[in-house]
């Protein structure tokens, strides 16, 4: 452990190598937050599926690629299968929690996320599965930094993605909708809205969310059935750093939860990468305890 | 109720007693499931009576089995060559395997609950789901902290000293420990929700901040109950370690997907925050499981994950919620129709 951060000390250039890759896979890491955060500040449920819904994205792209389409082509076909999904998840299992106490709607989650991953796993294997993109890797700094293109492409469709989600938000009338059912939901029914159409709408956007995001997750990383709960803690860890309805915090707590897991897994090794994560969950936990036990209050 | 209560519990110290004797091919399953209805006993503890709802209990069970592991082997010897060896170096005389094994599961009970005493600082100021995913991270870093702990025996796992005699009386002597075990915590805590600290506890559970006001010492309430069910955790850990002969890290001590999602499942299809929900929930969860795992095999997680989602969406009270709404003069719940229709006037007036 010692001689891999004095490796980093010796070799400065690996930081940036680290950093780098941290940022520009932190951004999908941003994506599902969003759609986390999402849910949780509109509906008040902890979606514990949330990494199952990136991983099945990521198998939607997968299979195309074995069908000969392009992976970054079937962006779009995931996107319209997730929506189309959440909002039957929604309809037949979220709307039934949503009024209920909040370990109703995590449980229920994380029994749907069991079911999804073992579908999954009697569909398409337990292998490991990468789609390939045919893009080539370029190397910086003579060499010593290496930086795949379709990491970079997949950060430009990140921010895409993110810049589309904002402004259906801020200027569509469902996006209002949506953010008027978020702060006061009978509020927002008085005034004419349906809430039980915006909940259902908000549920199958973050389902299509983490579908676009599992996409670019299969492109530069690995999907696994079993891979998800990962992803559903990593946007746990971000949205918890950075408080509900925090937009900019999501990001950079994203990007910096991305960063500090290459860091963890090149200093302590690649086994201890899942472990990095859950320790940042504990550590996140403990210092939001501590800020809210000055306000004599409990992390609610 | 006092007369249900009894035969009730007549009928299930009968079935420990002769189960065994009746389905001798099942009795590693029976006793299998006297440790799940401990499972659902101490999770129910916490989560049907107190409202905290971990989904990290199995951390204690974990640490139980490592603990009692480490106390069977050290001792009389060595851990850290007794594990690089994989056991195969030694033997233990009958006297050293009983001493060890006592004192093992002992030291496992008392270890989880010290444990269950510090965490309690780190993790009760979190309230309602982020306590549940606390824990769940800790149950998770701890499976993924004792696979690189090589004095422990790391990812590869650890033996437990083979138990002296023939296999049969090993399968009785650990089925007639489990079910003791499972005896001692239902007879505990139906003593313990007797008194003023169950009630305490389940104040807690109805209303926190009022019991705060009130003078109730909740932070120490709350600990002294996570001690308690980490004790019989810690427990039940240590029979379940050797009764499979095994300790590994992620799928037999720190089963957070398995063991640690079927506590929490139990407890709700029997009906959490209802005395007898966890042991009706335990025994039928149990039969249900086996069942799947005999006839859906390879869908059994399937079926598993369906459960739940029914279990939490459309049958939310349980079997014995359901039965206490249904007939509630059997249990002894008196139900002032005045008031019920007060209470919905009020909601209906939200």
């Amino acid at each position: 452990m010692l001689d891999n951060i004095n490796i980093l000390w010796l070799a400065p250039l690996l930081n940036i190598q680290l950093i780098v890759d941290g940022i520009l896979i932190g951004a999908i890491f941003a994506l599902a937050a969003y759609g986390l955060a999402l849910v949780w500040g509109v509906m008040n449920v902890k979606n514990l599926a949330q990494g199952e819904f990136v991983i099945m994205g990521g198998y939607i792209a997968w299979f195309g690629s074995t069908q000969g389409l392009h992976p970054i082509l079937s962006m779009p076909i995931a996107i319209v299968i997730m929506f189309a999904y959440g909002w039957v998840i929604y309809r037949v299992i979220i709307s039934r929690v949503v009024a209920k106490d909040m370990f109703i709607s995590l449980l229920a989650t994380f029994g749907l996320a069991i079911v999804m991953q073992q579908a999954l796993n009697l569909m398409f294997g337990p292998e490991v599965q990468v789609a390939d993109s045919g893009l080539s890797v370029r190397s910086y700094f003579g060499g010593s930094v290496t930086i795949a293109d379709i990491r970079v492409v997949s950060f430009l469709l990140c921010c895409a993605l993110a810049t589309a989600v904002v402004l259906f938000m801020k200027k569509s009338r469902m996006g209002q909708a949506i953010r008027a059912t978020a702060q006061d939901a009978r509020a927002a029914k008085v005034m004419g809205i349906d809430t039980e159409q915006v909940y259902a709408f908000t549920y199958a956007l973050n389902s299509a969310i983490c579908g676009a995001a599992g996409v670019l997750v299969s492109m530069i990383w690995v999907i696994q059935p079993f891979y998800g709960l990962a992803h559903s803690i990593r946007s746990f860890v971000i949205v918890v750093a950075a408080g509900i309805g925090n937009l900019p915090g999501v990001i950079v707590s994203a990007l910096g939860l991305g960063a500090l897991e290459q860091y963890g897994g090149f200093v302590l090794g690649a086994e201890f990468q899942q472990a990095t994560v859950v320790g940042l969950l504990l550590v996140v936990l403990v210092y939001r305890q501590i800020q809210m036990r000055k306000k004599r209050q409990a992390v609610v | 109720m006092k007369s249900l209560d009894n035969k009730l519990m007549l009928g299930l110290l009968a079935f420990g007693i002769f189960g065994p004797v009746l389905f001798p091919d099942y009795t590693f399953q029976i006793a299998l499931m006297w440790i799940m209805v401990l499972f659902a006993q101490t999770w129910d503890s916490m989560g049907g009576q107190m409202g905290y709802n971990s989904l990290g209990n199995i951390f204690f069970f974990g640490c139980g089995m490592y603990i009692c592991t480490v106390t069977q082997v050290g001792l009389f010897y060595d851990v850290g060559d007794y594990t690089s060896a994989t056991g195969s170096n030694v033997t233990f005389s009958d006297s050293q395997y009983f001493i060890g094994l006592g004192v093992g599961i002992l030291a496992a009970g008392v270890g989880a609950s010290v444990l269950a005493a510090c965490l309690g600082w780190t993790v009760f100021g979190l309230r309602g789901p982020y306590f549940a995913i606390g824990t769940l991270g800790i149950a998770l870093s701890a499976g993924e902290l004792f696979g690189t702990w090589d004095w422990v025996g790391g990812g590869s796992g650890v033996a437990i000293p083979v138990y002296p005699g023939e296999a049969d009386h090993k399968s009785m002597f650990f089925y007639t420990l489990c079910f003791l075990a499972a005896a001692s915590t239902f007879l505990f805590y139906r003593w313990l929700f007797s008194t003023r600290f169950g009630l305490a506890v389940n104040a807690i559970r109805d209303d926190e901040g009022k019991a705060d006001a009130m003078g109730l010492h909740t932070l120490r309430h709350k600990t002294v109950a996570w001690c308690f069910s980490a004790f019989f955790l810690g427990i039940s850990g240590a029979l379940f370690g050797n009764l499979t002969g095994f300790v590994e890290p992620l799928e037999v001590a720190f089963p957070t997907a398995t063991f640690g999602i079927f506590m929490v499942a139990m407890s709700l299809l029997g009906g959490s925050g209802t005395f007898w929900g966890p042991v009706v929930g335990a025994i039928m969860f149990h039969v249900i499981k086996e069942a799947t795992w005999t006839y859906f095999l390879g869908w059994q997680w399937v079926a598993l994950g369906v459960i739940i989602i029914i279990n939490v969406v459309y049958f939310q009270q349980g079997v014995v919620g359901w039965m206490q709404e249904k007939w509630p003069e059997k249990f002894g719940i008196e139900v002032d129709s005045s008031m019920s229709m007060e209470d919905e006037a009020k909601e209906a007036a939200q």
